[in-house]
């Protein structure tokens, strides 16, 4: 525990609540530690002489005569060279058994960037998955949560997501994480070679909730170290958001704040913003990427958390699972990546945003055709062939169990399109149509169609 | 002398300030935290207690800290060079900060300074003139920029001298005015107003009668926009919204542009940054950031400000109106700005009203759309100020009440589908939910039949109809089956697809299809409406779907191409063949 030499201990407590307590203290500074009874703590409110401090811990048996010592700095982190590789708390305390960290004090939730000062995200992240690649590709300097339910294996995919796209460095930030899915994490990342370029911050669920609000900022700060002392390419994963804001909503109900929908803070969104925006491209070549989750709950999205996050993040990834074809995949309809447009046709092939757009079009209208179906009525000749390329295109396209090139993806697509369906009916641009559609298959089909007609 | 006052009292950005002199609302007082001052503005008054929200973080702030009032409201700073800048919410000039990273209490001059103009003078001495009227001219990028008489002066006043043409600073003296007893006042290029306060040096607000074309077919044709006019676009996450807005501000035929990115993501507004210095404004051949100017508060930046950057957008529009131009104002989103207003109204802990809003948020609103509009100045000219906001309701349900309030004061709605934007239909918009109450105005109706076609608005009452039977007759295919419906139905739902993908759908980001002038947009609805209005023949539904899909394509691919190039026409005459194979008398 730090120690000053001048500090002022402070034995009279005022006021206890569940998260916080209040205490008559001079020179407070807002937003500044302190620790009450040895658990750390922080200045929320300052009234006059009274000041009120945020327990992390919780403020089971603290007594009225309990010490506390003010600390004169806000959160920090030792930032150096030895995060590489070490897993740590969410005050940034090794909790692998290594040595203390020995880096300098770092202020943590610091300022943002200079919006005129960011670059505009353009390099292009491949993951081998085709619904992210193909449908929602991803660049570096993007923020993006997977909107998943609690069942699916989101955690999984992040971490294969996270290897596979060669960042410089990988940080991780588990908030009220099962041990289970901690050790997961981090033997995934044992295994695949990868632990220097691994950093972790985590929260189990065995720590007291409140302590998880620092652990975003904790990862943010050291992927900005990276990023602006190195010029790496970070990538930081957040896991779950969705136990991130629910602690929100508690500290803000025991502040006695009035409460918005769904009983969020009214500043939700500011408090997402604040984390997600610390994605950036940096002009001189560092970059952050986040990739977060967003757990739902039975695929609500218009909870104000899933809700507010898709307001302030550059898309979703939405995981489903497919009863057709028995695997996770990444739903074409519901998913999106606003910055894809930087990069697909231009650091793709030239067919990529019309083959992407014309293969969901095509099982947009496999969708319609299901529901004709499932409502008992005839199908078309048309329908019949939306639901086997639908098919088809789930189990090669949209499962996320693939790992293609974005050129095997695109030839696939391509593939898809010429075994089902005729030049005219998919209604691509003419000059990449003569470049791409595979050769002989058309008249085949045409043939089958107006037979099937006649 | 300035009152001074000492922190009392810190929760979040809400800063309470003991002091025993007087202070006004909404006056703007400086932090003295060490070595940087933090900006606050004042939001209520109790006793010698003042609740400032203040627009920086407040971390490490303590208790006794010195503060400084101004005496002054949150002001922009008026004169030539304000186009092509990129602002913050409080208009510090975001791209002469240092560093990479916003520090604290760093503020910087909007206008330089240093920059000569070449002043043209407007009036002799001796002529009368009143605030808002024009005492000279200089060049700004393209425009021309009016000097006039500071919008703070009352009364009338007589121009004692006017300098000769030459180049000046913007703040040399330009002219001296003498109003009856007073001294003479000298007159800059360069003036003050307060943000909240809206300019008024205007003779009368008319109804607004000429349209402004956005080159988006789903709002010229459909549901028009005048100049002066005000329009929101309400849409849940992923619907299309900001690439809409973007889309308006590169193509709408505005002489300025002023773009409030209102808490929303960084990246954005980088987007701009970095694609307007290099675009070309479509009707000027110009760079589209010559006439633009960007006032950035993204999500991350402090709170307060985000509620100061609508302020400030809408006055340097004013501003600009008042030289007689045509502006266009872009909000993205008011809804941030409203969740801007909740935040400080629930620290102050106010009585809430719906989903913890204040209770007048409907009023804020009000007030602030009704600073647009279409006026007449002292001079018998013309400017205008168009608005548009985003508006992003909380899980896409319009039932709440920021949408609610705009609803009550924007004349024009487009309403962004979540189950068009699913199918990729974009934009968003939807025809039959959307409407456009200047459709009903008569200086509308008749500006539309002089300027595009006496027959204009009977197509597109056609086309509105079409879409709705189109809408009924799916319903009924989905009701009934494919088969349990007459083929007619078919013929109807399809003809409203060609409506659907040929004049709503607009490929954002394909290089032609992305901006329709509206010569463009009436050859295309007569062609579409042709098709619309023929009697086809089909033994089977089957064979009507497939069709209007070669159909559509054909008229797709006019979509891309040239407007009347070989290519164009090519597949025009393909279309007239798919047509006269199915056509019946």
């Amino acid at each position: 525990m730090e120690k000053i030499a001048f500090q002022k201990i402070y034995t009279k407590i005022s006021k206890v609540t569940k998260a916080t307590c209040s205490l008559i203290a001079e020179n407070a500074g807002y937003e500044e530690l302190a620790f009450v009874h040895k658990r750390l703590a922080q200045v929320v409110k300052i009234i006059d002489k009274e000041v009120t401090l945020q327990v992390f811990a919780g403020t089971e048996g603290i007594p009225t005569n309990a010490e506390v010592i003010f600390l004169g700095r806000p959160p920090s982190l030792r930032i150096g060279p030895d995060l590489e590789g070490r897993f740590l708390n969410a005050y940034g305390d090794p909790i692998d058994g290594g040595p203390e960290l020995t880096g300098v004090e770092t202020e943590i939730g610091g300022p943002s960037v200079n919006p005129v000062r960011r670059e505009q995200p353009s390099q292009l992240i491949s993951t081998g998955i085709s619904g992210i690649d193909l449908n929602n590709t991803l660049v570096t300097g993007q923020k993006i949560p997977f909107f998943a339910n609690p069942d699916q294996p989101y955690n999984q995919i992040m971490a294969m997501l996270a290897l596979r796209t060669k960042a410089d460095k990988i940080i991780l930030g588990g908030m009220g994480l099962s041990n289970d899915d901690y050790l997961f994490f981090k033997n995934t990342f044992e295994n695949a070679g990868a632990l220097e370029r691994i950093i972790a911050f985590i929260n189990t669920t065995e720590d007291p909730p409140v302590e998880r609000l620092m652990v975003p900022d904790m990862a943010l700060a050291a992927a900005e170290y990276y990023a602006t002392n190195f010029n790496q390419k970070v990538m930081v994963l957040l896991t779950d958001m969705t136990l991130y804001a629910d602690v929100l909503s508690i500290v803000s109900n025991r502040m006695e704040q009035i409460p918005s929908k769904d009983s969020m803070p009214g500043s939700l969104y500011s408090d997402l913003a604040k984390i997600y925006e610390k994605a950036v491209q940096f002009p001189d070549g560092g970059s952050i990427t986040i990739i977060a989750v967003t757990t739902l709950s039975g695929g609500d999205i218009t909870h104000a958390i899933p809700d507010n996050t898709g307001y302030i993040t550059e898309g979703q990834l939405f995981l489903r699972r497919d009863t057709d074809v028995g695997k996770v995949v990444i739903d074409p309809f519901r998913s999106l990546s606003r910055l894809k447009q930087l990069v697909i046709g231009k650091q793709t092939r030239e067919d990529h945003p019309q083959v992407m757009n014309t293969a969901i079009r095509l099982f947009a209208d496999a969708a319609n055709a299901k529901t004709k179906q499932e409502n008992g009525f005839d199908l078309t000749e048309y329908d019949d062939r939306t639901l086997k390329f639908a098919l088809e295109y789930t189990e090669q396209l949209l499962a996320v169990d693939e790992n293609l090139t974005i050129n095997d993806m695109l030839d696939t697509g391509w593939n898809l399109f010429a075994s089902h369906f005729s030049k005219s009916e998919v209604g691509i641009r003419e000059n990449l149509l003569e470049k791409y559609w595979p050769n002989g298959k058309e008249s085949e089909l045409v043939n089958i169609a107006t037979e099937s007609n006649s | 002398m300035a009152s001074k006052g000492k922190v009392k009292g810190i929760i979040a950005n809400l800063v309470i300030v003991e002091t025993d002199e007087p202070v006004a609302q909404n006056e703007i007082c400086m932090i003295l935290h060490g070595e940087v001052k933090l900006m606050a503005e004042v939001i209520k008054i109790m006793g010698n207690l003042v609740y400032v929200q203040v627009f920086e973080s407040t971390r490490g702030l303590k208790v006794g800290t010195s503060v400084d009032f101004t005496g002054k409201m949150l002001e922009v700073e008026l004169g030539p060079g304000i186009l092509s800048r990129n602002y913050d919410g409080l208009q510090n000039n975001l791209d002469s900060m240092e560093g990479i990273f916003l520090k604290r209490g760093n503020y910087t001059s909007p206008l330089d300074e240093n920059k000569e103009w070449d002043y043209k003078p407007l009036v002799e001495p001796g002529v009368t003139v009143k605030a808002g009227d024009w005492l000279g001219e200089v060049k700004e990028n393209q425009i021309t920029h009016k000097i006039m008489v500071p919008f703070s002066f009352e009364g009338t006043y007589i121009v004692k001298t006017n300098v000769s043409k030459g180049r000046y600073k913007i703040t040399d003296c330009i002219a001296t005015l003498e109003n009856g007893s007073d001294s003479l006042q000298n007159v800059t290029m360069v003036q003050k107003w307060p943000v909240k306060i809206p300019l008024k040096s205007y003779k009368h607000k008319p109804r607004p009668f000429k349209m402004l074309e956005t080159g988006v077919r789903a709002i010229d044709t459909l549901n028009p926009i005048t100049e002066g006019g005000t329009g929101f676009i309400p849409g849940p996450f992923g619907c299309g919204k900001t690439v809409l807005q973007h889309a308006i501000s590169k193509q709408a035929e505005a002489d300025i542009v002023v773009i409030a990115a209102c808490g929303e993501r960084a990246n954005e507004v980088v987007e701009i940054f970095k694609e307007f210095p290099e675009l070309e404004d479509p009707r000027t051949g110009n760079k589209l950031m010559e006439r633009t100017t960007i006032i950035a508060n993204t999500s991350n930046m402090p709170v307060a400000a985000r509620e100061a950057s609508v302020y400030t957008a809408m006055t340097l529009a004013e501003y600009y109106r008042n030289m007689g131009l045509k502006v266009l104002l872009l909000a993205d989103s008011t809804s941030r700005w409203a969740q801007a207003l909740r935040e400080m109204s629930n620290r102050m802990e106010e009585l809430p009203g719906q989903d913890a809003f204040p209770v007048d948020l409907p009023v804020i609103i009000s007030n602030f759309y009704s600073r647009a509009g279409f006026v007449e100045l002292h001079n018998g000219t013309t400017g205008s100020i168009t608005f548009l906001g985003t508006v992003s309701p909380a899980g896409g349900n319009l039932k709440e009440p920021v949408t609610e309030g705009t609803q009550k004061i924007a004349r024009c709605f487009y309403a962004l589908s979540q189950q068009r934007a699913d199918s990729k239909r974009y934009p968003a918009i939807d025809p039959i939910d959307s409407y456009s109450k200047y459709s009903e105005y008569e200086g509308v109706i008749r500006y539309l039949k002089e300027n595009v076609s006496d027959l204009w608005l009977d197509m597109v009452s056609y086309t509105k109809d079409i879409l709705k039977k189109g809408r009924e007759a799916q319903e009924q295919i989905n009701i009934l089956g494919d088969d349990g419906v007459p083929v007619h139905h078919h013929i109807l739902f399809w003809k409203s697809e060609v409506i659907d993908f040929v004049i709503l759908q607009q490929d954002a980001f394909d290089p032609i299809d992305q901006m329709t002038p509206m010569e463009r947009q009436k050859y295309m609805l007569g062609k579409v409406l042709n098709i619309v209005k023929m009697n086809f023949d089909f033994e089977k539904f089957e064979d009507v779907s497939s069709y209007f899909r070669t159909v559509i394509n054909s008229l797709k691919q006019m979509n891309y191409s040239e407007f009347q190039s070989d290519q164009f026409h090519r597949y025009e005459d393909e279309l007239e063949s798919l047509i006269g194979e199915k056509k019946v008398a």
